[in-house]
């Protein structure tokens, strides 16, 4: 069956040929190395959050998330305002944020006319390059105030002494709080879910779409019977990737938030969030148990964005699968 | 001459009816491809003479792509792809794991549908593999470029701007350089994968008048869904169909008297 | 055959709405740009470059020492990040092709993209600067290196990936082994795609402060010692903006004038060379 193997020697490889063969599994080794790295790198960063918070878990246990005070000179930490002034800040930003975004991939997909997409979609990537102390201190030095002189008094008049929701505007105006940094937050997160979801409104093909007008549907109809249905997966995966990113978000929040460690229901008040308490008081951190229940934070922190950033990834990979997109 | 040729209008030309050296370049036995586990090669086994042209013919699936690059492993890229048997050159199965990969592709060249010029300039591209096999001198460097641009016929096009980019050269010139790259290196066998199909009737007819040049002094394998031009250009030709050889001898005698059924209604456009 | 009056309007909300939506967030850009603009100008003198960061409450002074440092730490994050970055895209793209070690790796890395910076500065706060017993400057640049590689593995294995396969078999054809041919072709051929993920990535980690706040931290001479605390321009914006002192709040709208227009720049630059590269 097989031709007969003759004369081994003649064939063998030239000195040249032979050191390439050397190289490649030195590139190889270098390439994978480097791969495992990243991988190193994450598990790396959750055992040392993990580990430099273990101090603060140990203490506090379970009331470390439930605990509401958090005074540095009785020792006391516990972490439910950070946590709640940034699930709420993350919450307002995503209200504003996810139809905003959606108007804008709609309005860069559908109605702009041709020559104007190419700029507008590049303006609103730039808001997301804008690093986020700028957004700090626009928020700070002009946001809060014109918050405080035209919306909030406004606000705290007209809604703050209703039923239910009064509770939520009530309190001075003083610009600084949950509303003006949730606001912020959504104005620096639109640009993310904007660009994935306008990527992703192209890429529904031409035929649905076009049958779809075909039969007289109109554009908000197409919106919401073709091109919504078909990018459902990506785009909740957007909005995960934007919520991720709020959550996260430092700057921006530290300059606007307060960082006021009492917990308030109205949006005008002051408050905390992980990140923020994190930057302001790492620092000047000067007891073990102090410095480890910010670690500790930092660490609840990580493991609720790598839950919705792993999240976001699923669904957007979805879109690929079922759709044979690339994202 | 028959109702099957001169329907078709094929001429054997004098090219086919030249004598055929009796050398075997490459003998190919009881050779089996799957991708994955589609059976895309099933039992085949021919004998390609040294020194003169073989056409591949069949209809689009039929494997012969599929052939050409089991000849130079070029299939050991994709980690699904896997075939058993054995193609010896110079009465070494090449298909064995001990021979090396480099030695092979300076001995078997190969050319692909789609001129894939490297982002450098045109000398560049030429010596691209020279010197990971040899080392040369300047001046040896430069004399082995200008005799692979002169047997690929480029070189009184692109003499004088040797530094520009390949990409600046047109389609039919891009294949030229192409062959003239895998030429540079010297190897005994050309595998010519479909190379007209993306070119102009001109840059064809010249690549078809360059491929009669080249012929005696290396052995080409060339796959073709185009049979006029396999008529023109071969002197053995091979039809294929459904991952079988379904038949193989003069390429006079394959289209104007072809033995296999199967063969006949592919010559006479009955399918494919 | 008119289309019914609702259907007419809930289009033609939706149209307004998709319009104000835009103009919504093309409105807070050039707000916040313009902000910047007005404010940074006013404090814009020559002295801003030759002179370190003043003392609270005195006035003059400049921002030369941040300067320095920051580009010292872009630099050294660039040189340890970047390479990294390129030769883990190169195994996604290529040797780790299909492999799921190269899946993980990918949805790994994507998330690091968009983790919290600030969980970066605490993890080099325990890696470095704890076992260093202080600050410095390298720890700074570490964590921008942390930051930067993410997207330089992605953006290299969406390059990679984005040049055809006979390129590679022609290279392979030709008897070349893998590293020249992703070398010398590869790398060639995806050239303006990498720079332009890099140049990207150093345009975000110009920008970031919360990965220096427990790293590099600040400081208020001239150092050019990487072995300490290094200024840098975020975190002097940071303190000088949240400070009482108006001479320091100036100085803070001036690096923030100038930290935006780089950062811009550099945005606007990798656009130019990613429409060169498509002209390609």
């Amino acid at each position: 069956m097989n031709a007969t193997l003759a004369r081994e020697s003649e064939v063998a490889p030239s000195p040249l040929q032979k050191s390439g063969a050397g190289a490649d599994k030195l590139f190889q080794l270098i390439t994978a190395g480097a791969a495992w790295l990243v991988l190193v790198l994450l598990v790396g960063i959750a055992l040392s959050m993990a580990w430099g918070g273990r101090l603060a878990f140990q203490t506090f246990g379970w009331h470390f998330i439930t605990g509401k005070d958090w005074d540095v000179g009785a020792s006391k930490f516990g972490a439910l305002v950070p946590i709640y002034g940034t699930l709420v800040t993350s919450a307002i930003a995503l209200i504003i944020a996810v139809p905003v975004s959606i108007g804008i991939a709609l309005f860069l997909t559908d109605i702009a006319p041709r020559w104007s997409r190419a700029p507008i979609a590049i303006a609103i990537e730039l808001l997301a390059a804008i690093p986020s102390i700028i957004y700090g201190m626009w928020g700070l030095f002009l946001f809060a105030p014109f918050m405080a002189t035209h919306i909030e008094p406004w606000l705290s008049e007209h809604l703050g002494n209703k039923p239910v929701i009064g509770a939520l505007f009530s309190g001075p105006p003083i610009g600084i709080g949950m509303l003006t940094a949730g606001i912020v937050l959504g104005i620096m997160v639109l640009p993310f879910i904007a660009s994935v979801a306008r990527e992703v409104f192209n890429a529904v093909p031409a035929p649905l779409r076009e049958s779809a007008v075909a039969l007289g549907s109109t554009r908000w109809e197409v919106l919401r019977n073709v091109t919504l249905p078909y990018t459902r997966s990506a785009v909740i995966g957007a909005i995960f990737l934007g919520l991720g990113r709020a959550l996260g978000e430092t700057m921006a929040v530290t300059f606007v938030l307060g960082n006021a460690h009492d917990l308030s229901a109205s949006l005008l008040m002051p408050s905390n969030s992980i990140a923020a308490a994190i930057a302001n008081e790492f620092t000047e951190a000067d007891t073990d148990l102090y410095r480890s229940s910010l670690i500790a934070l930092g660490f609840l922190l990580f493991v609720v964005t790598f839950i919705v950033l792993t999240i976001a990834k699923l669904m957007l990979l979805r879109m690929n699968r079922q759709y044979g997109r690339t994202s | 001459m028959n109702d099957t040729a001169m329907a078709l209008r094929i001429t054997p030309a004098g090219v086919s009816s030249a004598p055929v050296s009796t050398k075997v370049a490459i003998d190919i036995r009881d050779l089996d491809f799957y991708y994955g586990k589609a059976h895309a090669l099933k039992d085949v086994s021919m004998a390609i003479p040294a020194g003169s042209v073989t056409a591949i013919i069949g209809p689009s699936g039929c494997g012969k792509s599929t052939l050409l690059r089991t000849i130079n492993r070029i299939f050991e890229l994709y980690p699904d792809q896997y075939a058993a048997g054995s193609i010896a050159i110079d009465g070494r199965n090449v298909l064995d794991r001990r021979y090396p990969l480099s030695e092979l592709r300076r001995r078997v060249g190969m050319v692909f549908q789609k001129p894939t010029p490297f982002p450098s300039s045109i000398r560049a591209n030429v010596a691209f593999a020279l010197s990971y096999y040899e080392r040369f001198s300047k001046s040896e460097l430069n004399d082995r470029i200008e005799d692979a641009l002169r047997q690929a016929a480029l070189w009184d096009e692109v003499k004088d701007k040797l530094n520009q980019s390949a990409l600046s050269l047109s389609g039919g010139q891009q294949q030229r350089l192409c062959i003239a790259r895998t030429l540079a290196v010297r190897p005994e066998i050309i595998l010519l994968d479909e190379p007209t199909s993306a070119l102009d009737p001109i840059s064809t007819a010249k690549l078809e008048e360059l491929i009669h040049e080249l012929r005696e002094r290396f052995t080409i394998v060339i796959v073709t869904h185009n049979m006029q031009q396999a008529a023109r250009v071969s002197q053995r030709t091979a039809f294929f169909h459904l991952g079988e050889l379904v038949e193989f001898g003069k390429t006079s005698d394959i289209f104007t008297n072809p033995r296999e059924q199967r063969t006949k209604d592919y010559i006479t456009g009955r399918f494919g | 055959m008119a289309i019914p009056i609702r259907r007419r309007a809930a289009d033609i909300t939706a149209f307004a709405f998709a319009t104000a939506a835009t103009v919504f967030g093309l409105v807070w850009l050039f707000w916040i740009l313009w902000t910047t603009l007005m404010h940074g100008a006013e404090a814009l003198t020559p002295t801003l470059f030759k002179e370190m960061t003043p003392p609270p409450g005195v006035s003059g002074g400049g921002l030369l020492n941040a300067f320095y440092g920051s580009a010292v730490m872009i630099l050294v994050g660039l040189v340890i990040g970047a390479p990294l970055g390129v030769a883990a895209g190169t195994f996604l793209a290529e040797h780790g092709r299909n492999t799921r070690l190269a899946s993980l790796v990918s949805f790994v890395n994507d998330i690091l993209l968009s983790a919290p910076s600030i969980i970066v500065g605490l993890f080099f706060y325990e890696l470095v600067v704890r076992p260093m017993g202080h600050f410095s400057g390298f720890a700074g640049a570490l964590a921008l290196a942390m930051i930067l590689l993410p997207i330089v593995v992605r953006t290299t294995e969406e390059s990679l990936r984005l040049i055809p396969d006979t390129m590679r078999e022609a290279g392979f054809a030709l008897g070349l082994p893998r590293w020249r041919v992703t070398r010398q072709i590869l790398y060639k051929a995806g050239l303006s795609a990498i720079l332009t993920g890099i140049l990207l990535g150093v345009a975000r980690i110009a920008g970031e402060t919360a990965p220096l706040l427990f790293t590099a931290l600040n400081n208020q001479f001239w150092s050019a010692s990487l072995n300490a605390p290094l200024a840098n321009v975020p975190v002097v914006i940071w303190q000088f903006a949240m400070s009482p002192y108006d001479d320091w709040q100036k100085l803070a709208w001036a690096g923030a004038f100038v930290l935006t227009v780089v950062v811009l720049v550099l945005n606007i630059l990798v656009r130019l060379l990613a429409r060169k590269g498509k002209q390609r």
